[in-house]
Formats: structure tokens, C-alpha cells, sequence
């Protein structure tokens, strides 16, 4: 218990999807001009991530691992080269079972977070999260953890990022460092302030 | 020619992926402390960039546009692993520093946002193009950023001494904030300032517009 608790930690601050390891950048920089939007964002993710990592872990541990199809009766297939395909499969297929199911039974939220939702396909925090997921060589529960972790990190990080970035249109930033070039330097402070997280475990 | 010439050549300084179209900014940071494993990621991400708009605009007409997303995906997915396996086999070390990385092209923009916007309207042939330009144009940012950050911080360069350290009896203090993260989010900065700088047109439009002060004796 003791473990999955500083995994959480870990995963939320030390080891930032987005400010340690640059995961989701595109998006993290688009859609974090209104606070409001990247909260609709981070809880996608946050949801997504969540279900992701450990189905992917799954998939991993009992179909593309060497030898995982030994309950099928071929102990010998190492089908791990397949992993890539597999996992972005499985990240598509639940952003879509997502959406219906939120269309169907949460129209409120499925309105709130209308073009993010197909957007998070593509966004590589969550592909990031199930690869780190497979060479850490996590168990589900961890798994489990880790993709909650991983999502509210992500999470964090975006919502703040556009509160800095409502209060920074009202300042005079140089010519040709206005906009992009601003919102990297202010990305660059932040991942330096999430820096001194990196000595804490629990 | 000249058309050829256009499609490979803009996306390199007037329409770079990283600086104007804010494509690929992930990779961007991650691989470039050592310029070894960066131009090994370079060569992987313009391999697939390429061939995915090559393979891609050659069934663009028969590719139902409701699932076009899955089927560039899929062959995008494809031309990742193969790319995964060659680095595995050839170049293990590197393969093992750039971990997840390699994965990440699949959806490193830059492949999925050519493909989208070149390679469904355009012959196979200047979508190749196309991808290589756009290939170089990701190159040239992470080159700049790795070729500071390794000289800089480690006085290397491709892991040769360039700028002999302290610590081995040289001149030169290590900067071991150049090796840090947050490193990389300045420097991109700063190449983005540079070539708005050099090129007026790609400057942002500012939200709001200061108002000149209005008070005397702020005069």
C-alpha cells in the first residue's frame, strides 16, 4: 500500500507527464489559452489515462508479453513487437466507447468537452503513460495507480499553465516572443518549479 | 522542379513544424541532450513522416473519410515499429536512450498532421517530398537545441571533448542546467524569437494592446 501511495506521489509530481517528460506538449500549448477549457481537457484526461494504462496492462501481460499466451496453449509466441499497434488501438477504441457513452448517458459533460474528447487519441501523454506503464514492468494494481497519477499530473499542469497564461495577455511581452514563444519560457519556469519535487519519496 | 523545390524547402525556415505550426514539440525537448541520440531520432521521425505520406496519398482516394483517422493511424503505427526493430537490432544503445520515444512518433504530430493536411489532397510524390521537408524542419530546431545543450553542458560534442571540463582538469565549468529539462523549453523559446525575428511575418497578434499612459506625471 506504502508503495502505490509514493507511486501516486511520484507520478504526480516527481516524474510531471508534462513537465519532466514533455508528454502532450501539442496539446498542452493549444488548448491552455481559458482555464475553463483546460479543466475540461485535464479531466479527459485524467478519465482516459485511468482506464488506458491498465487495459493496455492487461493486454500486455496476458496476450503480447513472451510467453503470455501460455494459457492458450502457445507458450512459445512473442507477439510484444505488436505492442505499438496495440496499445494506440486500445487508446482509439476507448476515446470512442468513451464518447458514446458519455453522448448517450452524460450529455452535459459530453458537451463540455466536445473536440477534446476525439483529441486525446493523439495526444502522447496517454500513449507515454502505457509505454512507461510497459518498461517499468508495472503490475495492474500499480498500473491502476500510475494512470490515475499520470492523468492528474497531466491534469495540474494544464490548468495551471492557463491561469498564467489569462493574466499574462495583459502583459508587454518583446515583439516575436509573443504568444508561442512567451508560453515556452513560462512551460520552462514551471517544469524548473516541479523540479524540486524530484527529492521527495514517501 | 521549382514546385519541388517549394514543398521541400518552406517547412525548413518559413513553415517549421515546431516554431510555426506548433507540431512535434514532445520529441522536441525529450531526445536532446546528446546530438547522437537526437540525430538518430531526427533520421527516424523523417523515415516515417515520409513514408507515411508516400503510403498514405497513394490510397488516399480509396480511404473512407470517416475512418480515415484509424487507417492513417494503423500504417502510421506500422512504419513505427519497423523503425523500433531496425534501432533494436542496429543501434541498441540509442535505442535503449530514447525508451518510449521511439513509440511516441506514432503520435508526434508532426506524422498525423502532414498526413492529414498534405498527404489526403496531394500525389504521392510530392508527399514524400512534402514529409522529408517537414522531416528537416523538425531536424533543424532539435539539432540547434542539442548542439547548445551538449556543448554547454557537457562540453561534447557527439560525445567528443570539445571544451575540456574542470572536473578533468580544462578550463571550462559545466553548465549542468542545460542538461535539466526545463533547458529545453528556453532554448526552443529562444529559436522561436530568432526566427521571428529574422522573418516579420510569423510574429503573433498580442490579445490586447497596451493603451499609452495617460497619466502626466508618469511622463
Amino acid at each position: 500500500m506504502e508503495g502505490l501511495i509514493s507511486l501516486l506521489v511520484k507520478a504526480i509530481f516527481v516524474e510531471n507527464m508534462a513537465l519532466a517528460f514533455f508528454l502532450g506538449m501539442c496539446t498542452f500549448l493549444a488548448i491552455s489559452k481559458k482555464v475553463s477549457a483546460a479543466i475540461g481537457l485535464g479531466i479527459a484526461v485524467i478519465v482516459v489515462q485511468t482506464i488506458t494504462v491498465p487495459v493496455n496492462n492487461l493486454l500486455y501481460v496476458y496476450v503480447l508479453r513472451e510467453g503470455a499466451l501460455a494459457w492458450a496453449g502457445l507458450p512459445d509466441v512473442d507477439l510484444s513487437f505488436l505492442g505499438l499497434l496495440s496499445y494506440i488501438g486500445v487508446i482509439a477504441a476507448i476515446v470512442q466507447i468513451m464518447e458514446m457513452v458519455l453522448d448517450r448517458f452524460f450529455p452535459a459533460l459530453y458537451n463540455a468537452l466536445g473536440v477534446f474528447l476525439p483529441l486525446i487519441t493523439v495526444n502522447c501523454a496517454i500513449l507515454g503513460a502505457s509505454l512507461f506503464m510497459v518498461e517499468r514492468d508495472y503490475n495492474f494494481s500499480e498500473s491502476v495507480v500510475y494512470g490515475i497519477g499520470a492523468g492528474v499530473g497531466w491534469a495540474l499542469a494544464i490548468v495551471a499553465l492557463a491561469g498564467i497564461r489569462e493574466k499574462l495577455k495583459y502583459s508587454d511581452v518583446p515583439k516575436g516572443l509573443e504568444g508561442l514563444g512567451i508560453t515556452f519560457i513560462t512551460v520552462g519556469l514551471m517544469s524548473l518549479g516541479f523540479m524540486s519535487f524530484s527529492g521527495v519519496s514517501l | 522542379m521549382s514546385e519541388a523545390r517549394k514543398v521541400l524547402l518552406t517547412p525548413i525556415l518559413t513553415n517549421n513544424p515546431i516554431a510555426s505550426q506548433i507540431l512535434g514539440v514532445c520529441s522536441a525537448l525529450a531526445v536532446t541532450t546528446s546530438l547522437n541520440v537526437t540525430l538518430v531520432m531526427c533520421i527516424a521521425l523523417t523515415s516515417v513522416t515520409a513514408f507515411s505520406n508516400l503510403f498514405i496519398s497513394m490510397i488516399r482516394n480509396y480511404i473512407p473519410s470517416n475512418i480515415r483517422i484509424i487507417v492513417q493511424m494503423t500504417i502510421i503505427a506500422s512504419l513505427v515499429i519497423v523503425v523500433d526493430q531496425v534501432l533494436k537490432a542496429f543501434a541498441y544503445d540509442i535505442s535503449k536512450q530514447l525508451s518510449v520515444f521511439v513509440g511516441l512518433i506514432i503520435t508526434n504530430c508532426i506524422v498525423m498532421g502532414r498526413a492529414e493536411a498534405y498527404a489526403m489532397s496531394n500525389p504521392p510524390v510530392p508527399s514524400f517530398l512534402d514529409g522529408i521537408g517537414n522531416g528537416l524542419g523538425y531536424s533543424v530546431v532539435l539539432i540547434f537545441v542539442a548542439t547548445i545543450r551538449e556543448l554547454l553542458g557537457a562540453g561534447k560534442l557527439f560525445g567528443f571533448e570539445v571544451l575540456p571540463l574542470v572536473t578533468d582538469g580544462g578550463w571550462y565549468v559545466a553548465n549542468g542546467l542545460l542538461l535539466l529539462p526545463p533547458s529545453a523549453f528556453f532554448l526552443i523559446a529562444v529559436f522561436i524569437w530568432l526566427l521571428r525575428t529574422y522573418d516579420k511575418g510569423q510574429e503573433e497578434k498580442a490579445d490586447y494592446k497596451l493603451a499609452s499612459n495617460s497619466k502626466k506625471e508618469a511622463l
